[in-house]
């Protein structure tokens, strides 16, 4: 037992480190905050000429061929510096559907696009009535020559509003099972008959839609996989990748936050940092994040040794969330009045303290992260089935 | 990087598991306890043979050389069988600070009993009003000819029936409070002006209280340097609360299997009670409160085996996340096996007499919590 990183490791990390303190400078950071998707678009852009922007991938397709282990120092090193993650829709969950089930034809149109940022994605899973229940999904796709036409509703859909591409998963048959007689299907935003309704989320932002299908025709080459099996593709993508799904570097971060920011706050000219209730409250949280932080050391060793991940990495969704609301919260009463309980964001001046961000929007959206992908109750559901084996 | 047990510990770890499995059923463990000396004078000596109580001594000393990753495993096994033998005080507490602190005259004297199994230890520094602040200590050791007049109290010492030899705590110099002045003397358990009153833990190991009236002491029962005894304490227990925490996962682990296990084979309104959503993610809370109490055990010996003192902010983390995890695990162990979760007559019960008193060992979450924050928010 040791957690000593090998020679070529530390030296990984040099490089990483190199890399990111250079291309992430003030310009990129300023751009990034901007409204919109050319910021992002312009930083996957800068790990793409690096050949970095897809640590999942494998090398035949313009990945990277980390280990484990290199996957690993890569999410840590950029959470710790704030820097957010690719968006996920393309590069993480299609790209890994496209690969594992797409045609040759699929393979080649979509994956170099997808690498290059061409085409922004949005994921078309949840519906109206269909949410931890995926697989009483109702959208329909009828067979109309080389054609499917689709009908129906997707909810919840992230960033729809830039996306040019959705994948969806919709009925092709209704006469089995529920997870049978569902497809997974490449859907052009821009084709005729679909509408994209805000949603204005709890944060105030508008991240969310609800994208509306009327008698949308989409050519039947744009199925994944075959016809009625998308259930089987949705599963695959679903076990994915493990590591940094705990967040654990983020969370590190968002500490980091709150101490500087306590050192800062007073309270009747004492420093929040020295009230024993509010270090007892940080110190419940480090604690609980220390462990999280070998728990997923645990679950990369064995990986990173050829074996597949054991009952240990079921629970890194929901520790990793529940210590990144805990560390919101916590953020969020130290902004108090001052960046906290406010509408929508403030100029800084008008009260006088600076908070570095938006402890406000991080705990708002942070919300979701117990809900969306399979929420805490259905990973639940999940471990006590697979892991403890009750029925 | 990697988290596996080396061979030699696998052999350990598994020779441990047989002989709690083969000679240390329920039943049997339950007339040790009941027995005149609440410990197995035979188990102690096939401890000896097998080599564990040799595990964390230098070779030097007749020891196996082992690291803390090793008392580890020896620990978690233990508290898988919730064995009643004086591991703990003996070898990691009284062995401990005669291997830390003694002389080589000392440590050849001392060490051979211990590792043979003739030999039973204590370490007595707990006090009255002591708590858990090692510096309160009346307890006086006064120079007197060549040696020393011992006088005071210890309460609580662990394995303070059965042992032959104490380690005490004593006041050289200084005032109550003082970190400074405090030294170690070794002592006779029956040496003249010792008297016991003895009474049994929760958790049925048997201890004692030690009063020292005027008990006359050479030279040589100076175990360490006079007046900086804390430095060497709080080395030794670095080691126990480790092995202490290594327990309390073994027991946690245990206790969440035969949890688990009952579930699933009692049935209530005509189906097993395991297959209730509402126990279900119960049993998904304390499977990640074992795991991730684990998962900081690891990061802990990791570090103690880089440099030992850069594992005490996470040593203290870890009795914090102990304290915590084990209240929920033991909880809801005793409520989901209902009225028999209650009784004397199952086992479920004493393992989690057991986490409570490694809980209120060395130091509880709430003083591990203020030393944690001490040395990570200080100014």
């Amino acid at each position: 037992m040791d957690i000593a990183l090998a020679a070529e490791d530390l030296a990984f990390r040099d490089e990483v480190c190199n890399f990111l303190d250079t291309e992430f400078d003030a310009e990129m950071q300023a751009h990034l905050k901007s409204k919109g998707t050319t910021g992002m678009v312009a930083w996957q852009r800068k790990l793409h000429a690096k050949g970095w922007v897809a640590p999942n991938w494998p090398e035949e397709h313009g990945g990277t061929g980390w280990t484990a282990t290199q996957k690993y120092i890569w999410e840590s090193e950029r959470s710790l510096r704030g820097i957010p993650d690719v968006v996920p829709f393309g590069l993480v969950m299609v790209a890994n559907v496209i690969m594992g089930f797409g045609s040759d034809e699929q393979k080649e149109y979509f994956l170099p696009r997808i690498l290059n940022s061409d085409d922004w994605w949005c994921q078309g899973y949840s519906e109206p009535g269909s949410g931890s229940d995926l697989a009483s999904l109702k959208t329909k796709a009828e067979r109309d020559g080389d054609d499917f036409i689709i009908n129906g509703a997707k909810i919840w859909t992230t960033y729809a509003q830039h996306a040019d591409w959705i994948f969806c998963l919709v009925r092709t048959d209704n006469s089995g099972k529920k997870q049978e007689g569902i497809t997974f299907i490449l859907v052009d935003m821009k084709s005729e008959g679909i509408k994209v309704n805000p949603i204005i989320g709890i944060d105030n932002e508008h991240n969310l839609n609800e994208v509306e299908f009327n008698n949308v025709r989409v050519p039947a080459k744009n199925v994944v996989g075959e016809v009625g099996k998308g259930w089987t593709v949705a599963k695959a993508l679903l076990a994915h990748e493990r590591t940094g799904i705990a967040g654990v570097a983020d969370i590190k971060r968002t500490m980091r936050l709150i101490k500087d920011a306590a050192a800062k706050e007073t309270n009747g000219g004492q420093r929040m940092l020295d009230d024993a209730g509010f270090q007892q409250r940080m110190a419940d949280i480090e604690v609980e994040l220390m462990a999280l932080e070998f728990t997923e050391l645990r679950t990369l060793a064995t990986m990173a040794a050829g074996g597949f991940p054991g009952p240990e990495s079921s629970l890194l969704k929901i520790k990793g969330t529940e210590l990144q609301q805990a560390t919101q919260e916590l953020r969020m009463e130290l902004a108090a009045y001052y960046q906290g309980v406010l509408p929508t964001n403030m100029d800084p001046s008008v009260l006088g303290h600076e908070f570095g961000s938006d402890a406000r929007r991080a705990f708002m959206y942070g919300r979701a992260a117990t809900i969306y992908g399979g929420s805490n109750e259905v990973q639940k559901n999940i471990i006590s089935k697979y892991v403890l084996g009750l029925e | 990087m990697n988290f596996d047990y080396t061979e030699e510990q696998q052999m350990v770890r598994d020779s441990i598991a047989r002989f709690v499995q083969d000679d240390y059923d329920w039943d049997t463990r339950r007339a040790i306890v009941d027995g005149a000396e609440g410990m197995s004078r035979d188990n102690w000596q096939t401890f000896a043979e097998l080599g564990w109580l040799s595990i964390p001594f230098a070779e030097a000393d007749g020891g196996f050389g082992g690291s803390v990753i090793d008392l580890s495993v020896v620990m978690e096994e233990l508290g898988k069988g919730l064995v009643v033998e004086p591991f703990f005080p003996t070898v990691v507490l009284f062995g401990g600070l005669v291997s830390r602190a003694g002389d080589e005259a000392q440590r050849t004297s001392i060490l051979e009993g211990v590792i043979g199994g003739e030999t039973l230890g204590a370490f007595a520094y707990v006090e009255r009003q002591s708590r858990y602040a090692l510096n309160d200590c009346k307890t006086s050791a006064t120079s007197s000819g060549d040696g020393y007049t011992l006088n005071g109290e210890k309460v609580v010492v662990f394995n303070g029936e059965n042992a032959d030899k104490l380690v005490v705590l004593a006041r050289t110099s200084g005032e109550q409070f003082d970190a400074h002045g405090l030294s170690l003397f070794l002592v006779d358990a029956n040496a003249q002006g010792v008297s016991k009153v003895l009474y049994p833990m929760m958790d049925a190991q048997r201890v004692a209280n030690i009063t020292f009236d005027n008990v006359q002491l050479g030279a040589d029962a100076l175990l360490g340097d006079a007046g900086s005894a804390l430095e060497v304490v709080n080395a030794v227990i670095r080691d126990a609360l480790l092995a202490l925490a290594s327990e309390a996962v073994g027991i946690m682990g245990t206790l969440n299997a035969k949890t688990l296990e009952y579930t699933k084979t009692r049935e209530q309104f005509g189906v097993a009670i395991g297959s209730f959503q509402a126990l279900q993610h119960r049993m998904v809370d304390t499977m990640m409160a074992f795991e991730q109490s684990k998962s900081l055990l690891f990061k802990a010996l990791c570090e103690y085996e880089i440099d030992p003192a850069s594992a005490d902010t996470t040593i203290h983390a870890l009795k914090v996340l102990i304290d915590r995890n084990s209240k929920l695990v033991y909880g809801e162990a005793i409520q989901m096996h209902g009225g028999m979760g209650i009784t004397d007559e199952l086992d479920i019960g004493h393992y989690a007499k057991r986490l409570m008193m490694i809980n209120a060992t060395l130091g509880d979450g709430s003083f591990h919590r203020s030393k944690f924050i001490e040395q990570t928010y200080a100014a």
